[in-house]
């Protein structure tokens, strides 16, 4: 049995815990490294991360790519639409084709 | 070029023979793959776009939603009411395989049949904003869900037609032509060595009627 995490700053993912989803406010790089860490080797089939920290945690992030779980998948913050969302999206198009054909 | 060290016998080229045409059977089953893939994949590529649009949005707004309601509570009333959630999701995950690329199947249970058991809290002392935000958020929750799945399928199998194109041209740009090149070497030396040791059969059979008859001297 899987559970899904929201991992992110407080304000971007207290919300979610009403939902009945897990979640992980972190505020300092290493907190959030380890917390993904973590969640990744437990019990989580779904991690949400905000854009914010997904951009600070490419390295991690990109280690359970090619896993099929957890699904680590960004979401916007409370801060915005950084729009690298999208920007993955076009990435795994640009990997699978060679350019990005669909969304230029 | 495969002028690397090859013996050129017979048995060598039956080898490089079966090689070319397993490379041959190989490289057009990838291919076909390699097709098969990408077309599901750009079908599945569009969905995830589209659904992580429709995601995006919805969280921002949700998080709007949120913002209003933390201005109308002080923020003890607030950090109360969402202290111990009622509700909890679990999930199953499955797989699915597509093209021999294993990708997730999420399906999620939650703890209580009942909808209402997001709202956490007792109506008292929270504003009405408070619920508008947390139902908004709920309302995305399948969405999120389904872009969690179709995202993580385009990255796996993005992976794999990655894989699987480079396979494809290793095959056809390296392993194919050098079996052929080294086919056509064999071949060419062997028929080089038939018609050497011929020639040199005929030499020898002149040279042995010579020395039986003696042809230059009586001519």
């Amino acid at each position: 049995m899987y559970k899904i995490a929201v991992l992110g700053d407080y304000d971007s993912v207290y919300g979610f815990a009403t939902l009945g989803l897990d979640t992980f406010p972190v505020s300092t790089h290493e907190e959030a490294a380890e917390t993904l860490n973590r969640l990744a080797a437990g019990k989580y089939g779904i991690i949400y991360i905000t854009e914010v920290w997904a951009e600070q945690l490419k390295q991690e992030i990109s280690k359970y790519q090619e896993q099929i779980t957890p699904a680590i998948i960004r979401i916007p913050g409370i801060s915005g639409n950084t729009g690298a969302g999208v920007a993955g999206v076009k990435k795994s198009v640009e990997i699978a084709v060679g350019s990005d054909i669909l969304f230029s | 070029m495969a002028s690397k060290q090859i013996t050129p016998t017979r048995m060598e080229l039956t080898k490089t023979k079966k090689k070319l045409v397993t490379a041959r059977r190989g490289h057009k089953l990838l291919k076909d793959k390699r097709d098969e893939l990408m077309r599901q994949f750009l079908e599945l590529v569009k969905e995830n776009m589209a659904l992580r649009q429709k995601v995006e949005a919805g969280i921002l707004s949700a998080n709007k939603n949120f913002v209003i309601a933390k201005a109308g509570m002080d923020e003890a009333t607030l950090n109360t009411a969402l202290m111990a959630p009622k509700q909890e999701v679990n999930l199953e995950v499955g797989h699915k395989n597509v093209m021999s690329v294993d990708i997730p199947v999420f399906e999620t249970k939650t703890r209580t049949a009942d909808a209402n058991d997001i709202y956490s809290y007792g109506f008292a002392f929270t504003s009405s904003d408070l619920d508008d935000a947390v139902k908004s958020l709920a309302d995305i929750l399948p969405d999120m869900l389904k872009l969690a799945e179709t995202e993580k399928a385009c990255q796996l199998m993005a992976a794999e037609i990655e894989k699987t194109r480079r396979r494809v041209n290793a095959l056809e740009h390296v392993t194919i032509p050098e079996a052929q090149a080294t086919i056509k070497y064999i071949t060419m030396k062997l028929d080089e060595n038939e018609r050497s040791s011929q020639i040199r059969l005929m030499k020898v059979k002149d040279m042995m009627l010579e020395e039986a008859h003696k042809y230059s001297e009586r001519a």
